[in-house]
């Protein structure tokens, strides 16, 4: 395969420093709304603080890929003497649990680095320097990426399987 | 569509287990906005005045504020709203934290409880789905082991929680409601959820909230997040008596900052008695810092909101919890210790309680002074260790546990030393209306903080002042210099206003400003609050501090653009007019008259009787109230309340003929 280049942003997140607030989730969730800023709702935006404030967890995870099949085996973390649920701080939108999906749809939710704006916007609300952006230039394989339509076809067809989503569509494009 | 609001209010009947979920009258938000605003209305139109605290028919609100749940910052307030079984008028403390969002999440403004369960329960909230839970198993828990307790139970590690202790179980009058790292602490709320056998509401909730316009809104919310930022790196110095107050932004930064040479000696230790001018020495300095710097492991905010003016506390031998503000001293203070090592000793247990930290160390403190002056005796001490710190805890312990001398303490300083008697009723002398007040005796006569402390229904003072620098700044240069940058002002007159005031001569308390300016001033001052309360918005960005980020010409912009609601300031200050009369004439249906008007008698040493009685009737006269502190009929009138008129008529609360006569 070629060899290409491509830009890689990043989003460090530096835990130690969030205070909780959940800035990142609000403006998140607002920019990704249709309209844009049209409404609010953190459940469904594609950063999560994950929070157990007297176990000074502040743990902002970003959405990552999705996940067509659950792992193999599940992570467990202890921190502090407290154990976290399986997978707690996982960033891939996988079937074994409800977050980073669309809570009425199901569908997937995945961080696009807030298209079109200079920096994502979860780091431009945080104050305390927890989310940091970078850009970088890297060489890597070209390859055909699916585009996010069929990420989401992808998912409910995982979810519900070809049959019922075939009828679905077949009945909607009736109606259509 | 609703925007910024749900639209709904959650009815919940305790005494039938009915649950209702009910629309509200769209109408409401343009004459009340939302939260203390809507709650007045409801507790006027279903609270009657023969209702007593701990009758079924009392209703306990929590309410969000208008603009919870949008991306206002700091939008983070729940009001909690009912009648105080400690001064029999509204009570309405305000918490911060989360629970006000999530509520808005899960669909609803409001949730309205009324009657009583007949064993104990909690409320969950999720979504659609609302339960009654049986709650036996956490009796007795404290109120920040509940919080935990209850997520866990219900396996919802995102459900927020606002819950009471065994002080609010046992109904001390002076019980709070405790919520992340925030409380709503004044006037004894938590007693009343208790007394209604409600160990707590858990919500959870993934719903949206709607903009108006909220590319405007977001454009506005960019220019506050610049102001803050900017003012972060350079907090302000005139006129700031210490940084943690008014220095930048945010409700009392008592975790961040160390320095608290002016809180301890400028504020009356013990019962509110001795002001302890020497006591900030290296040595104390030293300590305080290195035990503060060690407990503190995080600064935690409130939703949406970049100030984090909470710690979280490490303590050794402590349980961790949440503190902020100025809890950090008023127990070392009233129980004359030293080491603050003390402080997160104590708070974590009256946290865990449930219990105001205004009111408690100084019901302690007045039992120790009682103790001492031999009125309370061996008998009832029996079992007290004799060290300070020892003393206090156990005090504590007696009153969440309503046990021996607790019992009565736990009705708060008036009604103890009323029961207790042999010249108990003496060392009473910090309360207002009731109620435990701030800690602090001065020399001369404020006639701003006069008016505030005699008049405000919040019945506390550090919740109505703000906007308006605490005294005269020193030299004309300064004041020259402040007046510059202050579009926060709602009139230029009050630049001159400032740049006469003095520290000392003429123009100087207690004569100047005059009772017209004083009148101006804490009519500002309160009318700011009352918005903040109805959109629950943090006072810590608008109402408490000198020049915030949020101020009456942005104010209706941010909310016209979150509500869609068209609204001018004089539209905005008309409504949190209709809102304070409406409040005013709730209580005076209560009761409340110009004879409760009065700060502690030793509050000031120098105090001037006749020209207090000028400076209140000015004040009544400038809200448009009678001679007895009563909103005439025109006023009401002019503010879509004849029905209150009305109603206070047919009371015999206002009579024909008086608007004339004393207004
Ligand atoms: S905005 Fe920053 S501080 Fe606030 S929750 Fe998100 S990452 Fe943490
Ligand atoms: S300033 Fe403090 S109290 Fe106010 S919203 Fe922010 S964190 Fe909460």
């Amino acid at each position: 395969m070629a060899k290409m280049k491509k830009k890689v942003k990043t989003i460090t997140v530096n835990a130690d420093k969030c205070n909780g607030c959940r800035a990142c989730e609000i403006i998140c969730s607002s920019f990704h709304a249709t309209p844009k800023y049209s409404s609010v709702n953190p459940a469904r935006s594609r950063i999560q603080v994950v929070s157990h404030r007297l176990k000074d967890i502040m743990f902002p995870v970003v959405a990552g890929e999705y996940a067509p099949a659950e792992c193999m085996g599940r992570d467990k973390y202890i921190i502090a003497g407290k154990e976290y649920d399986e997978c707690a701080f996982c960033r891939a939108v996988c079937s074994t649990r409800d977050i980073f999906k669309e809570p009425d749809t199901g569908l997937p939710l995945k961080c696009d680095m807030c298209e079109g704006e200079d920096e994502p916007l979860c780091v431009q609300v945080c104050l305390n320097d927890v989310l940091v952006y970078e850009e970088r230039e890297e060489e890597v394989e070209a390859e055909d990426k699916p585009d996010e339509l069929e990420q989401s076809l992808q998912a409910l067809l995982d979810d519900h399987g070809l049959e019922k989503l075939a009828d679905i569509l077949a009945r909607m494009a009736e109606k259509a | 569509m609703r925007y910024a609001e749900t639209g709904y209010n959650l009815e919940i009947d305790l005494s039938t287990g009915n649950i209702e979920k009910v629309a509200t009258d769209p109408a409401l938000m343009a004459l009340h906005l939302g939260g203390l605003g809507t709650d007045l209305k409801i507790m006027w139109d279903r609270v009657l005045p023969e209702t007593k605290a701990f009758d079924p028919e009392n209703l306990l609100i929590f309410s969000s504020g208008l603009l919870c749940g949008t991306p206002v910052y700091s939008a983070s307030r729940t009001v909690v709203t009912t009648i105080s079984p400690q001064t029999d008028l509204l009570a309405y403390p305000l918490m911060g934290g989360f629970l006000a969002a999530e509520l808005k999440y899960a669909g609803y403004d409001k949730v309205i409880i009324r009657g009583k369960a007949s064993k104990l329960v909690y409320i969950w909230i999720h979504n659609d789905r609302v339960e009654l839970r049986d709650a036996s198993a956490l009796k007795g828990k404290g109120a920040i082991e509940t919080q935990e307790l209850i997520r866990e139970e219900l396996k919802e590690p995102k459900a927020q929680v606002a819950a009471i202790g065994l002080a609010g179980e046992n109904k001390v009058f002076y019980a709070s409601i405790e919520q992340s790292r925030s409380s709503a602490s004044r006037l004894g709320a938590g007693a009343v959820m208790g007394d209604k056998n409600v160990k707590a509401i858990a919500v959870r909730g993934t719903k949206d909230i709607y903009l108006a316009r909220g590319d405007e809104l977001m454009k506005l919310m960019a220019r506050a997040r610049a102001f803050v930022q900017h003012r972060n790196a350079n907090p302000l110095q005139i006129a700031v008596h210490s940084p943690q107050h008014s220095g930048i932004v945010g409700s009392t930064q008592e975790m961040k900052y160390t320095d608290e040479s002016w809180h301890t000696t400028g504020f009356a230790w013990g019962n509110a008695r001795t002001r302890r001018k020497d006591f900030w020495t290296k040595e104390i300095e030293d300590n305080w810092v290195n035990s503060q710097t060690k407990a503190i492991r995080r600064f935690i905010s409130c939703f949406n909101c970049p100030q984090e003016c909470g710690g979280l506390i490490d303590h050794p031998g402590v349980p961790r919890f949440m503190m902020k503000c100025f809890s950090k001293l008023t127990y070392a203070m009233a129980a004359y210790v030293d080491d603050l090592d003390f402080t997160w000793k104590i708070c974590q247990r009256a946290f865990d309680y449930g219990l105001d930290s205004f009111s408690t160390p100084q019901v302690l403190a007045f039992a120790v002074e009682l103790y001492e002056a031999g009125i309370l005796t061996d008998a009832d001490f029996a079992g007290c260790p004799t060290d300070q710190e020892g003393r206090f805890l156990w005090l504590l312990d007696r009153v969440a546990r309503r046990e021996g001398i607790g019992d009565l303490l736990a009705e708060g300083t008036y009604y103890a030393a009323r029961k207790i008697g042999r010249g108990a009723e003496a060392f009473d002398h910090n309360t207002i209306k009731k109620h435990e007040q701030m800690n602090i005796k001065l020399g001369m006569l404020d006639p701003l903080y006069y008016l505030m402390y005699s008049t405000n229904e919040k019945i506390s003072i550090t919740q109505i002042e703000g906007n308006w620098p605490q005294g005269a700044i020193a030299s004309r240069e300064e004041r020259e210099e402040f007046i510059k940058d202050w579009p926060q002002l709602p009139d230029e007159k009050f630049k001159q206003y400032l740049l006469d005031w003095e520290p000392r001569g003429e123009k100087a308390n207690p004569f100047y400003p005059t009772p017209e300016i004083s009148s101006e001033i804490v009519d500002w001052m309160e009318t700011l609050h009352n918005i903040d309360d109805a959109l629950g918005l943090c006072a810590g960005w608008g109402s408490f501090i000198l020049k915030p980020p949020y101020h009456i010409h942005n104010y209706p912009q941010i909310i016209s653009a979150a509500t869609g609601l068209a609204l001018d300031e004089a539209g905005l200050k008309q409504i949190a007019n209709r809102n304070r009369n409406l409040h005013r004439a709730f209580n005076n249906r209560r009761g409340l008259r110009r004879a409760d008007e009065k700060p502690p008698a030793d509050h000031w040493k120098h105090r001037y009787p006749e020209y207090e009685e000028e400076l209140l009737t000015a004040y009544y006269k400038f809200k448009g109230w009678n001679n007895e502190g009563i909103p005439t009929k025109t006023r009401l009138q002019a503010l879509n309340l004849a029905y209150v008129a009305e109603d206070l008529e047919r009371r015999g609360i206002l009579t024909d003929g008086q608007d004339e006569k004393e207004s």
